[in-house]
């Protein structure tokens, strides 16, 4: 049976990530909270609005209502990356190199890794940010489609289209595929080879969490009474197919997905603050944690693919221990 | 406000052209002792004076919803700027919206309907357009957004008064209450206006709405502030006015806005609810708001109902008192509005 070690912050939690083994939780106000030897509390963004967490350099960028970037690593570091005026930074981003992406109404930059800056405007707000596994190119979710940008070098920039509002972006683990979520109820998708056009639709709410599984053969995502989970092996990823609908619950939403790192699980977070274990192969349950006080907003399983940190829209967070 | 989190924080929309005096009215409500506090979104920091870490600058953005219906539209960034906001809601008793002088404000009022996370956790509470009394004239010539803002208004703060004879001024106000004949209207200086006249409305909620306006659509002869009217009529030149239920198509020069105010008796709720859905999905890109009390037969409680574009909401709003009458009242504010249709229409929903 699954135990739950909780820590009861007050506030919205916007990360749950494990950086060097520890549990760290970020909340609304800026504070990163950690359960090192004890609870433990730096502050970073006076208000934080977006974060990201950066797995090769294991830190956690953070972006605030102070229109700062934070990188927050183990052991209570927090150092500030750039600095982009009054207005809010609305998404962060990491990739290769130690570069770090950030927005701020319709401009995106790029930090490089030795402190050098570039610019994208855009017609638009950018929503979202994510960078490709591969080279140097980062996409942007705008208004009526995606733009790929190659920031290591000149040159014009990719434009992806489909009409509508696309708020977050996410690139498949091996670069093949780009996905957006949208304001309205779906997802959207491109194969970047060709191009080609993927439509993720049915969902009841909007889709806030995705997670890619392991080798990126599916996509976990919320939005539905179940996590709606689709299929990325095929070479026209999951067009034609149907996705698995996994922990389906008949009166909670599912907030948050997060992919095992090694085999076809993952935890299911909702609405009520259950937490649950559902395996692709069979759709085989197991509750890693009883409803809460808020919906479950972020959540991330560690290294050693033994626990999982968790955070709620009210600050109940906590690490559920599944081996024990 | 203070009690639970499930509370809706209200949100009051400011429109109005540049110079107006949005900015003043801002500064008073940013700076004014009234025990609130208050978070601001605008599109520039620009002129307001006061230091306040709830401001918070946005890009207008205008997101057409893609499920082909062309007037459903949502500000993308208040949806986000909200959501930021309402993760820390002890920092704020509301929102006040700022848009920019151009702004169309049916997107910013859609937000609040049409995104179920804005809708969770926000509330429209009124929108209030600010019109500068001596230029109004002239911004109603070389555009359409002016007349959009007060046609779209719940309360219409018409500044500057001082800049303006008595004359004009009463025109003006003849002008606005033909593009806008629901809303309520303040004569003001430097935006002199009670705050409590265009805060804590409820001017969308179903329960306060029409109660806050006793003497709603009563009549366009309206005593509806605390001035004394002259009716000199001067805005109905040629225009027949014998009795109240006629369409509105103003003979005012440079207005392309109607109101259409209908009244009847009791209602058959088979036939009203049928015809109002119907209108609304046929004619919703051309109203802009519409808002009526509604007596509906065998009901012995008042059913109020409100309207943006396509998007209707009703609810019982109290019990009739006695010796009310049961009267159904309904005023469409908007463009191309077939007035005749509409009443026809309307009567034939009459209970027999």
């Amino acid at each position: 049976m699954p135990t739950v070690a909780p820590l009861d912050l007050d506030g919205h939690c916007l990360a749950a990530v494990f950086l060097d083994n520890v549990p760290h939780f970020a909340l609304a106000d800026g504070a990163v909270h950690r359960l090192d030897n004890g609870h433990k509390t730096i502050q970073a963004n006076d208000g934080l609005l977006s974060t990201f967490h950066d797995a090769a350099n294991d830190r956690l960028i953070t972006g605030g209502e102070d229109g700062k970037i934070f990188a927050v690593a183990a052991g209570g570091t927090v150092n500030e990356l750039a600095s982009a005026g009054k207005k809010w930074i609305t998404s962060v981003s990491a990739g290769p190199q130690g570069a770090i992406a950030y927005a701020t109404g319709k401009t995106a930059f790029v930090r490089f890794a030795d402190g050098k800056t570039k610019e994208f405007a855009h017609p638009r707000s950018v929503e979202g940010l994510a960078f490709s596994p591969k080279g140097m190119r980062f996409g942007v979710a705008r208004y009526n489609g995606a733009t790929l940008h190659f920031p290591a070098a000149e040159g014009k920039p990719v434009e992806l289209d489909w009409a509508g509002a696309h708020t977050g972006i996410t690139f498949s683990p091996d670069g093949a595929f780009l996905v957006t979520t949208m304001q309205e109820n779906a997802l959207h998708g491109w194969k970047l080879a060709d191009g080609k056009h993927m439509r993720m639709t049915g969902y009841p709410g909007k889709v806030k969490s995705l997670s890619w599984s392991v080798k990126g053969k599916w996509l976990a995502s919320s939005g539905a009474p179940a996590a709606i989970v689709w299929p990325f092996s095929g070479k026209d990823g999951p067009m034609g197919k149907a996705p698995l609908e996994l922990g389906t619950r008949g009166n909670a939403m599912v907030t948050s997905v997060a992919c095992h790192p090694s085999q076809d699980v993952v935890a299911v977070g909702y609405d009520d603050g259950m937490v649950m274990a559902v395996r692709f192969a069979d759709a085989k349950e197991v509750l890693l944690r009883r409803p809460g006080k808020g919906a479950i907003t972020a959540m991330m399983w560690d290294k050693e693919e033994r626990r999982v940190a968790f955070g709620s829209a009210a600050g109940d967070c906590g690490v559920i221990d599944i081996s024990a | 406000m203070s009690d639970a989190q499930t509370t809706q924080i209200p949100v009051t929309v400011l429109t109005g052209y540049l110079g107006a005096g949005k900015t003043t009215l801002l500064n008073r409500i940013l700076s004014e002792n009234h025990g609130k506090r208050y978070a601001v979104i605008v599109n520039e920091f620009g002129e307001i004076g006061i230091d306040n870490e709830l401001i918070v600058e946005s890009d207008e953005e205008i997101y057409e919803m893609n499920n082909g219906c062309v007037c459903c539209t949502v500000r993308g960034d208040l949806i986000r700027v909200v959501e930021g906001l309402m993760r820390r809601p002890g920092r704020f008793d509301a929102i006040v919206v700022e848009t920019t002088g151009l702004a169309d404000p049916v997107p910013v009022a859609q937000t609040f309907f049409m995104d179920d996370d804005v809708r969770s956790k926000t509330k429209l509470d009124a929108v209030v357009a600010l019109v500068d009394a001596k230029h109004l004239p002239l911004r109603l010539k070389d555009s359409r957004e002016a007349e959009d803002q007060i046609a779209f208004a719940d309360v219409v703060v018409l500044n500057k008064t001082d800049l303006v004879t008595p004359e004009e001024l009463a025109k003006v106000e003849a002008t606005i209450r033909a593009i806008n004949p629901a809303a309520r209207i303040h004569r003001t200086t430097r935006a002199g206006v009670a705050l409590s006249e265009v805060l804590d409305r409820g001017a969308f909620d179903l329960s306060r709405a029409l109660e806050n306006d006793p003497h709603f659509l009563e009549a366009h002869d309206h005593d509806h502030d605390h001035h004394d009217h002259d009716h000199d009529h001067h805005d109905h030149g040629g225009h027949d006015h014998h009795h109240h239920d006629h369409a509105h198509a103003s003979d005012i020069h440079d207005v392309t806005v109607q109101s259409v105010s209908l009244r009847g008796g009791e209602m058959d709720p088979k036939k009203f609810f049928p015809w109002i859905e119907k209108i609304t999905q046929m004619e919703g890109p051309n109203i802009l708001r519409l808002k009526g009390i509604i007596a509906l037969k065998g009901d012995d409680e008042r059913y109020v109902i409100q309207g943006v574009h396509m998007i209707i909401e009703g609810d019982h709003q109290r019990a009739w008192k006695d010796g009310e009458k049961h009267e159904s009242r309904l005023v469409f504010i908007g463009r191309e509005l077939d007035a005749e249709r509409l009443k026809k229409s309307f009567e034939a929903c009459q209970a027999a």
